[in-house]
């Protein structure tokens, strides 16, 4: 029974970084108050650009911090859209979700050879404990990281303060634009971390395919984990679980492997159809701030 | 005057205009220290426009500032807090789910070097302004459970907390009860023996007369004068603000009483925040044709369940209501106005209109799918905007070509006028007035009252709720009070005085009914 159990966790670990990650992104962004649906385009930039500078580079450190960098700059589109010029932040979301993986592909076809695929790195980022990815300690050490700005600095005051009244942190001299530009491309870091993650820890190249809706679950997982950073990380624990079952049932003949694919992604809506209307998210979410409105 | 230290704040000249809007035009304030000084305007004089320019967060086109005597910039807030300015805003800006030490702290964190809060340090500190100035608060307290009274205290401590020598309070008791205005006065009052200066916006004369040893007056931008309070009345206050004679104190014939057509009759309706609670308990109430009945009461007596229960938004638990004899409870709101009630809603920005719609599609709101003004679910604009365009004519509505416009850029007293001559247009037998004149000036005052008067000599039922004891005592034919969800006493309005109301309002005993008895 053990022995069933252990590879599944293994496995759950595995993949629950690069969703962790990105959730994490989220939960900064979103209290900042600028909801953001990009994270999947991000996270997709981030895993190409890790697994390009990685293989060119010879050093997954160098390619991890390159993922963060180009999540980063792809944010700084979103946070000079939804924060400058007041544009809607759904849109501009949908926006980044069609630059990142568009912007890769090209990069990709120009860097490796007109493929879309790269080619695989030589070396991947280390394992520790035995057979455990270090990006799953540098998530868990992350999600603390980011707890503790949150709820214990006066910079964390001032992001949720923004995310919730930003009128009333205004007129007390915080300066909302700047905090929320900080949020958004932090965030833009994490998301780009969390591809990252994908293409040097889980595999070893960016595909097309590498990040397939760890964006969104990242998402849901904000959402169910009630925009707390140990909230999204045990959600992102449970979506990995499910995307753990999909592999190690795999092999498994009563169930088409094609209906256990969409397991990891049937449980994501059924989370949010059932938990999204209990959850409140930060009052001003998604609401540009313009000075002086009433 | 000469520009002297002995002044708090002088402003000289200012103007500011909003495109081609010309909000203030030359106005000039002296605020001496140590006095509590009103600002007194109708609702769009320019009140709140100078302070927002003396707090930094408008720039005035033109005129100077002086703070102490010394000519100031007020480039932003956070120069007018280094002078020693605070401002209190009419809509609180606190942030809900945060503790009242942390709304305090927010933008002048107590910290250690790196960046962490140090809330124990910070929360000494606070207790200190606390017992100074008796502003009672708790705060662990999260924002969201403590009342509007408590709100207005961490607000004030916000400013005190900044080292605030001239407080601005922007209309502070517009959302406060009789008992909390009371004790805001005498914190306003505490705060001049510490040495402190408050100016305080204002369109209530009571509260002038209450509160304030200087007064200065605006009307549409301008200033009109400077006095004080001391030996000047209430109507030759309102005179100069709104530029003619003002009716104070509703005129009015004796009713014509006719037969009950509103029965309310055993009401028990269950309490919103908690299951096993009852927010009105076994209510019974009756109204006649031709007489306004006000029910008096502090806020969150039941008056907002027993309005939501008449008008169907609300499941009554038991109990009937009936409307001519016919049974509405526990149906919908369409089927409450068919049977001819109408309602002006306490909130009228949540309730009363859509805001972002225009002032036609705001003003059919209720027989949008009636002819004439639609058919085969297709609308008639010609129709609307005829409808609209007498409704704004009789109502006399500003501007008068507002048909088009978002309902959101009328003032306050025009978005009002719109909804009563919407519910009024509707013929209802009963017509239901929650705070009708919430927010409203001194003038739009006057036309309200004046209206529910003419409806009610029209022989309509009228229902008048509202938190403003001179309102129900100058307006109803018979007042009921409402106390904890139930009906305390009903007498007619001659029969009973100011006190004896106030007392049953705040649950005191029924011995001395009337004012005849006691």
């Amino acid at each position: 029974m053990l022995n069933d159990i252990l590879p599944i966790l293994g496995t759950m670990l595995m993949y629950s970084a690069p969703l962790i990650f990105g959730a994490l992104g989220g939960v900064v962004s979103e209290r900042s108050g600028v909801i953001n649906i990009g994270i999947e385009g991000m996270m997709t930039f981030g895993a190409f650009m890790g697994a390009a500078v990685g293989y060119y580079s010879g050093n997954p450190w160098i390619g991890f911090l390159a993922g963060g960098v180009a999540g980063a700059l792809l944010s700084a589109l979103h946070a000079i859209a939804s924060i400058s010029f007041n544009a809607d932040q759904t849109i501009s979301g949908i926006a980044l979700n069609l630059i990142g993986p568009g912007l890769s592909l090209f990069l990709c076809r120009v860097m490796f050879s007109d493929q879309t695929v790269t080619y695989p790195v030589q070396n991947k980022l280390p394992k520790v404990f035995g057979s455990i990815d270090i990006t799953v300690v540098i998530a868990l050490v992350l999600t603390a990281f980011i707890w503790f700005i949150l709820y214990k600095t006066k910079w964390g005051l001032r992001i949720r303060a923004v995310g919730e009244h930003p009128a009333a942190a205004d007129t007390l001299g915080v300066n909302v634009y700047a905090i929320r530009y900080v949020s958004v491309i932090l965030s833009g870091l994490l998301s780009g971390f969390g591809g990252a993650a994908m293409t040097l820890a889980v595999v070893s190249q960016f595909s097309p395919a590498a990040i397939s809706g760890q964006g969104f679950m990242a998402l849901a997982a904000v959402i169910f984990g009630k925009w707390t950073p140990f909230g999204a990380y045990g959600a992102c624990l449970l979506f990995a679980f499910a995307q753990a079952l999909t592999v190690n049932l795999g092999g498994v003949n009563f169930v088409p492997s094609e209906i256990l694919n969409m397991l990891p992604y049937v449980l994501t809506i059924v989370i949010l159809v059932l938990f999204v209307g209990k959850s409140v998210a930060p009052k001003a979410d998604g609401v540009p701030y313009e000075k002086g409105m009433r | 005057m000469d520009i002297s230290s002995n002044y708090a704040v002088q402003m000289r000249n200012i103007t500011k205009a909003f495109g081609n809007c010309m909000a203030l035009n030359s106005v000039s304030i002296d605020v001496k220290k140590g006095t509590i000084h009103a600002m007194l305007g109708e609702n769009g004089a320019g009140k709140t426009t100078l302070m927002n320019i003396l707090y930094g967060l408008y720039h005035a086109d033109s005129g100077d500032i002086y703070i102490k005597g010394e000519k100031v910039n007020m480039k932003n807030p956070m120069v007018a807090i280094q002078n020693g300015i605070g401002m209190v805003h009419q809509h609180f800006k606190l942030v809900e789910n945060f503790t009242v030490a942390q709304n305090i702290m927010l933008g002048s964190e107590v910290t250690n070097k790196f960046g962490i809060l140090n809330m124990r340090k910070f929360k000494d500190e606070l207790q200190k302004i606390i017992n100074l100035y008796g502003l009672k608060v708790d705060p662990n307290a999260k924002i969201e459970n403590i009342s509007v009274g408590m709100q207005q205290r961490v607000e004030i401590l916000k400013t005190l907390y900044r080292g605030a020598e001239l407080l601005i309070l922007d209309e502070p008791t517009a959302v406060l009860t009789p008992q909390e205005i009371i004790e805001l006065i005498s914190i306003m009052h505490k705060l001049i023996e510490n040495g402190k200066t408050i100016i305080i916006i204002t369109h209530k004369l009571k509260e002038i007369k209450a509160s304030s040893e200087y007064c200065t007056i605006i009307r549409r931008g301008k200033y009109i004068d400077s006095l004080e309070v001391k030996g000047i009345d209430e109507e030759m206050l309102a005179e100069k603000m709104v530029g003619r004679s003002v009716k104070l104190i509703a005129d009015k014939t004796p009713a014509k009483k006719g037969k009950v057509i509103f029965n309310i009759e055993n009401l028990n309706v269950q309490n919103q925040q908690s299951n096993c609670l009852l927010a009105i308990k076994n209510l019974s109430l009756q109204v006649r044709k031709g007489e306004i009945l006000g029910i008096a009461g502090v806020d969150g007596n039941g008056q907002k369940e027993l309005v939501e229960a008449i008008t169907g938004l609300l499941r009554a638990q038991s109990g009937t209501i009936k409307i001519n004899g016919k049974e509405i409870q526990n149906t919908k709101p369409k089927n409450v106005i068919k049977n001819k009630i109408s309602t002006i809603h306490e909130d009228r920005q949540k309730r009363g209109l859509v805001l972002n719609l225009s002032v036609a599609e705001n003003a059919i709101l209720e027989k949008y799918n009636e002819r004439p003004f639609s058919s085969h679910g297709i609308l008639h604009y010609s129709e609307i905007n005829k409808f609209t365009s007498d409704l704004i004519k009789e109502y006399d509505v500003r501007p008068k070509n507002c048909k088009g416009v978002p309902i959101r850029e009328l003032s306050g007293g025009n978005q009002q006028k719109i909804i009563i001559g919407r519910e009024i247009a509707n013929e209802p037998d009963l017509l239901i007035a929650v705070q009708p004149t919430r927010g409203l000036d001194v003038g739009a005052i006057e036309y309200v009252h004046k209206t529910l008067i003419e409806e009610r000599d029209k022989g309509k039922a009228i229902l008048l709720i509202s938190l403003e004891l001179d309102e129900i005592m100058s307006l109803s034919d018979t007042i009921a009070v409402i106390y904890n969800g139930e009906i305390q006493g009903v007498y007619d309005q001659n029969e009973v005085d100011e006190n004896t109301i106030g007392l049953l309002m705040a649950g005191g005993s029924k011995v001395g009914k009337s004012s005849k008895n006691s």
